[in-house]
């Protein structure tokens, strides 16, 4: 193992002291020296988004970040953002309108979704779609993530889950 | 049969409902655990060493360089692994034929058939060092010519892949009923095409991965899995050791589509090193090998021939399949055209169906089942092909449909290909399609359009699949072939507290089946699906299981746990009747009670039926304490869900580029267990068969190499290349199971590709274009038109 470079890195509100060696990938970072498996890793060119958390605030890949590029920085990954006992309004839509199915593409499609609702508060469909472009999923279609952004910005959307069995009963 | 006559005394207070998943709380907050979430102490890590030739002769590996360092505790190569029992296996062939399959180890010994054949396995203290080290180990190859092409390969003189078995022509097999020739001789028009059904990845979003711990004579292997008990059975065979002392576990898995439906060669390369280090060891595949080594899809080039009267009634379907196989037979290979082949004839009755499989070796990956496997190579054959002869009769797609579809009244039907069909309404599925689309709106918009440049079609699909894999009577060693059962096993446990906990054979993986099982378990026994914990993909707990693939897992599996919770529930009625001093048969579950009927007052909750169980003062006479049941559940037949889509598409006359502008989906999965369960796996299948048709290809050159090795160069649909979908629904039970229930996990990706091929052609008629091949890329859509036009295509 090359030498290993100290970065202090706040995450989910905690500080951490890190030794990782320059070529360490945030995500890996994250997920082995500091246990948050929540971010995943699905492929070897930027091109899934699986890992997508907040920087400084911000979505970005955190496949495409060294860790040593965070030295002083704030991250946010999905389990900073809401726990089952106190569920984020994005992770609520995506239960609400099944936005998810195998989960793994999940965590980086709600902070993908998060990212483009702190930009715009109240996208059309042409722009969340856009907005999660970066983002595969190979089990949804999208349709119900789509809604489920568009349910978490509050905007209208047509029922998913047992609210619909009313409305078509 | 409804869906709520399906649960007992008609109380379906949960099926039928769309219940929120139970899966997700854990999945949205990142608390899952899928196999690279998981760590065990003294934890090393594993990096394969793979062929970058796609035929060639090993000369030589030198691995010491690797070995010095100090980060690296092991080097294998195939040479080092002589004493495994067996090659990897293959599972199922077509019955009677004579296949000559070549050794096909988990470490290439002296010669590599593909790109990312696997040479050696490096393992080391740390996930980065190795691939460092991976690195480091020098092979030498000899290069050997090379073949891809599938048809080239069965030619005289090719290049062999095996040059041992004397040729690439691995097997070939019919499948059909009725005589082709005399229905296309009496056949006033034939149409004859090539349909090819490209090369596809799986590509689940959660590449393949695994642990092996071996220690103290016993081996643990978590696995991104489909199939657990395949893991077990196959890694006992392979390592013999006896089956027991093996526990195969599938956490959470990040999606299958087929792709880990499987027996791979890392399974046993990792619990062999884990073995002989007695080390815990952990592999992750990453995105670029599963691009190379995850088994691939279709992959099969067609010659179909459609004849009619010029009425349009069908004569005769016949199809010459050149399925490409790869460089090895793995688990089901083989098999995967010959399941298209049973339902060749489509939703059609059509006398004369036969298709004709020849399997070849090329020097590529294997192909095997992908979400579908076969069906949609089928279907698209069928389903483009009526279309190009309703072209010819100068009738509508929907009208040459419905003078040929199977009419409802005719259930169950035996079909040319001499399967019974279970159940079907193909004109009801019709009808309510075309009931949403607005023609004359279509008509408008496409005249609009054509002022810009852009070319609207619309294209229809209309398909049946076979699926509820599968009665073992019929698919067995002495049926079809298959070297085992594919029966589906329950375990139904209610505890004293009245919780339930199910142990399921399915192992999901995306499915809700959590949700959807217990919704099942709950009408029956009076509870909360809250309170109903489904457990699978775990050989240590439960009964034996098969897994889940074949949309098999609700109408078999599901099918198993409602009838083990039926004996749950007919015990508990027993011990109701007693305590209560009345007639067993005069119990029913009335909401959350085990009750009188009647008396909806007069009975007892579940938890006080398994507290007189648990603690048994006074049982019945002779009855045993305790209240769980099992069963196995074998089904009689396969399940026929069927469907009618819609495309509408966009061409855009300069760039040839697509977009789907409205998709429409109508489908009969049988009475809906969770319609919102259901309706996301047609969103996801739907969007995978637009992959396919406009999107995706793996492609490798002339060399064999791949040139799609990342998903930069294969393109998955993302957000934006997909609308809103319309979905709806009709309902015909199955009557091969209980609950009425048929698959629902393939069918939009066995209906959609074709309705969107359809589609792009039907938009490109005015230009003079009449017939084109997936995948519809905006380059050869654009050449299409340019030939088309009289053009010389760049």
């Amino acid at each position: 193992m090359s030498a290993t470079v100290p970065v202090r890195i706040t995450v989910n509100g905690a500080s951490h002291q890190l030794d990782v060696e320059p070529r360490r990938l945030l995500v890996h970072a994250l997920r082995e020296e500091l246990g948050l498996t929540g971010t995943h890793v699905g492929c070897d060119t930027s091109s899934c988004g699986a890992c997508t958390i907040h920087l400084d605030g911000v979505a970005v890949k955190s496949c495409t970040v060294l860790a040593v590029q965070c030295d002083g920085r704030e991250v946010t990954t999905i389990e900073g953002l809401g726990s089952t006992d106190d569920l984020h309004p994005m992770q609520e839509a995506f239960w609400e309108h099944h936005g998810l199915q195998c989960g793994y593409c999940t965590p980086g499609m709600i902070m993908a979704g998060v990212d483009l609702l702190n930009r715009t508060s109240q996208p059309s469909e042409s722009e969340i779609r856009h907005a999660i472009e970066g983002n595969l999923c190979r089990c949804t279609g999208y349709h119900n993530i789509v809604k489920a952004i568009q349910a978490a910005s509050g905007q209208q959307t047509e029922a998913t889950s047992q609210a619909r069995d009313e409305v078509q009963a | 049969m409804t869906a709520t006559e399906a649960a007992p005394n008609g109380a379906a207070l949960h099926v039928g409902r769309s219940l929120k998943r139970k899966e997700d709380p854990r999945l949205i907050t990142g608390r899952a655990r899928y196999v690279d979430d998981m760590t065990v102490p003294g934890l090393l890590h594993a990096a394969i060493v793979r062929s970058p030739e796609a035929h060639a002769m090993i000369v030589s590996i030198d691995s010491s360089a690797a070995l010095a360092r100090e980060d690296v505790e092991l080097v294998l190569t195939g040479q080092d692994m002589t004493d495994l029992e067996s090659p990897l296996p293959c599972a199922w062939v077509p019955p009677g034929t004579e296949i000559a399959n070549a050794p096909h180890w988990a470490l290439a010994r002296g010669q590599v058939n593909h790109v990312g054949d696997p040479v050696a396995i490096v393992v080391g203290t740390d996930r980065y060092a190795v691939v460092d080290a991976a690195e480091e180990v020098l092979v030498e190859y000899e290069s050997l010519p090379v073949i891809v092409d599938p048809r080239a390969a069965l030619a005289d003189g090719a290049t062999l892949v095996h040059e041992d078995l004397g040729s690439n022509r691995v097997f070939e097999f019919s499948l059909g009923g009725g005589d082709v020739e005399a229905g296309l001789a009496e056949a006033d028009v034939v149409v004859q095409r090539e349909i090819v059904n490209h090369r596809t990845s799986g590509a689940p979003i959660e590449p393949r991965g695994v642990i092996a711990d071996f220690r103290a004579g016993s081996l643990t292997i978590h696995s991104s899995t489909q199939v657990p008990h395949f893991v077990r059975l196959f890694l006992a065979l392979q390592l013999g050791i006896s089956e027991e002392r093996i526990r195969a576990v599938a956490p959470e898995v990040g999606g299958g589509f087929g792709a880990k439906l499987q027996f791979y060669g890392e399974e046993v390369l990792l619990a062999y090193a884990s073995r002989r280090l007695q080390r815990p060891i952990k592999w992750i595949e990453t995105r670029s090998e599963h691009m190379q080594v995850a088994h691939h899809g279709r992959d099969q080039i067609a010659t179909c021939r459609m004849g009619a009267r010029q009425d349009g009634t069908i004569t005769a379907f016949h199809v010459q399949i050149t399925a490409d196989l790869g460089a090895y037979l793995m688990l089901l290979t083989p098999v995967i055209p010959v399941l298209g082949a049973f339902v060749m004839g489509g939703c059609y009755a059509i006398p004369n169906v036969r298709t004709d499989i020849t399997g070849v070796f090329t020097n590529k990956m294997s192909t095997d089942a992908i979400r579908g496997a076969g069906r949609p190579e089928a279907t698209h054959m069928v389903e483009v092909m009526i279309d190009q002869l309703a072209s010819e009769l100068g009738m509508s797609p929907p009208a040459i449909r419905r003078k040929n579809f199977i009419p409802k009244e005719s259930f169950p039907a035996e079909v040319a290909t001499g399967v019974v069909y279970d159940s079907g309404d193909y004109h009801g599925s019709l009808d309510k399609l075309m009931g949403k689309l607005d023609v004359e709106a279509f008509k408008r918009e496409q005249a609009e359009l054509r002022g810009r440049g852009i070319y609207r079609g619309i294209g229809l699909s209309t398909y049946t699949e076979i699926c509820g894999l599968a009665p073992s009577r019929i698919v067995g060693p002495s049926g079809l072939g298959l070297q085992t059962g594919l029966w589906e096993s329950a375990m139904v446990r209610v505890h004293i507290s009245g919780a339930v906990t199910v142990y399921s054979g399915a192992s999901p993986h995306g499915q809700g089946l959590d949700t959807s099982f217990a919704q099942i378990v709950a009408d029956r026994l009076g509870v909360d699906p809250e309170v109903v914990e489904v457990i699978h993909g775990d050989t240590g707990t439960g009964p034996q299981g098969l897994g889940t693939y074949g949309s098999r897992s609700l109408s078999v599996g599901g099918e198993a746990i409602a009838r083990a919770t039926a004996k749950v529930a007919e015990k508990a009625k027993a011990i109701v009747a007693h305590e209560l001093e009345a007639a067993a048969q005069d119990i029913e579950v009335s909401g959350d009670r085990f009750s009188v009927r009647g008396s909806p007052d007069h009975g007892m909750s579940l938890a006080e039926v398994a507290g007189a169980a648990y603690i048994p003062e006074n049982l019945p006479e002779g009855m045993e304490p305790g209240l769980e049941e099992t069963t196995f559940y074998d089904p009689e037949n396969f399940v026929f869900p069927f469907g009618a889509h819609a495309a509408i598409v966009d061409v855009d006359g300069e760039t040839g580029k697509v977009a789907v502008a409205r998709y429409i989906a109508v489908d009969d999965c049988g009475p809906a267990v969770n319609p919102m369960i259901i309706d996301g796996q047609i969103h996801g299948g739907i969007t995978h068969a637009i992959g396919q048709a406009l999107y995706e290809r793996v492609h490798y050159d002339d060399d064999g190499q791949l040139v799609t090795g990342t998903f930069v160069d294969y393109s998955l649909p993302s957000a934006a290349e997909v609308p809103m979908f319309e979905t709806d629904r009709t309902e015909t039970p199955s009557p091969s199971n209980s609950l009425g229930v048929k698959g629902v996990g393939e069918a939009g990706t066995i209906g959609a590709s074709a309705a969107v091929t359809n589609a792009v052609i039907d938009a490109l008629r005015p230009l003079g274009v009449t017939f084109m091949n997936m995948p519809l890329t905006p380059m050869r859509v654009w050449e299409a038109i340019e030939e088309a036009r009289g053009g010389v295509p760049a």
